[in-house]
């Protein structure tokens, strides 16, 4: 009963994280200037970070986890750097 | 989920909650992200995601881990102080950096730069306007 229930929740939950991660990723290809891109990514790193959290509760393994808080790290620092870069025109001055 | 089968019922309602809260509040986050119409109202939507989308299931996370090892799981909550903490620093540079290229290339749509603060011409405005505090203020 309780796997039935949570088989559902989760299977609903990664179909609705998915389409947020086709939204984010259709306006990272459209998007009419640079600094939407860059949100959009910052966007799709957030929601795969989402993901990857439903997949460590689908498979209940803890590794996912580790995964996702790389991503997390990994989508602040490439964030601040493009947004740097936006601002001056280059990273590190 | 043969692993889940052995959770009791309350765990498992509110593992399923919190799921649904969170990934519906992305993808409502999201998709304000995909049909805004400016950049500065774009930025705004994606954190419902990151906010109470994060939360909602980093907390799922954290009941069902507890639960289901029968000790307190609680390291998920790294990765929720952690993008509390970082995504407004983001949003603010992308801000400030979206902006500084508005006023660079002088759209319409943005607000101009406030002159500076301290500048001969802003002193010079100043200056009558403060009349009769003239004498409680530097003479100078």
């Amino acid at each position: 009963m309780s796997g039935t229930i949570l088989l559902f929740a989760v299977t609903a939950a990664q179909v609705m994280l998915a389409g947020a991660m086709a939204l984010a990723l259709a306006r990272m290809i459209r998007g009419p200037r640079a600094q939407d891109r860059v949100l959009g990514l910052d966007t799709l790193y957030a929601n795969s970070m989402l993901m990857l959290l439903t997949f460590g509760i689908r498979t209940g393994s803890t590794l996912y986890f580790e995964a996702a808080l790389v991503i997390a790290v990994l989508g602040f620092v490439a964030t601040a750097a493009l947004a740097k870069f936006l601002m001056r025109g280059e990273v590190i001055e | 989920m043969s692993h889940a089968a052995d959770l009791p019922l309350w765990a498992a309602l509110l593992v399923a909650f919190f799921l649904l809260l969170g990934a519906g509040l992305t993808l409502i986050g999201s998709y304000g992200f995909y049909s805004l119409k400016s950049f500065y109202d774009r930025i705004h939507a994606p954190t419902l995601g990151t906010s109470w989308g994060t939360g909602a299931i980093v907390m799922a996370s954290m009941i069902f881990f507890s639960v289901l090892q029968s000790r307190p799981v609680v390291h998920e909550i790294l990765i929720g102080i952690f993008v509390t903490v970082t995504m407004p620093v983001t949003l603010m540079l992308l801000g400030r950096a979206a902006l500084y290229r508005d006023r660079a290339e002088r759209n319409p749509d943005v607000p101009a730069m406030d002159p500076p603060r301290g500048s001969l011409v802003a002193s010079q405005e100043e200056e009558p306007a403060a009349g009769p505090d003239a004498a409680a203020g530097p003479s100078a």
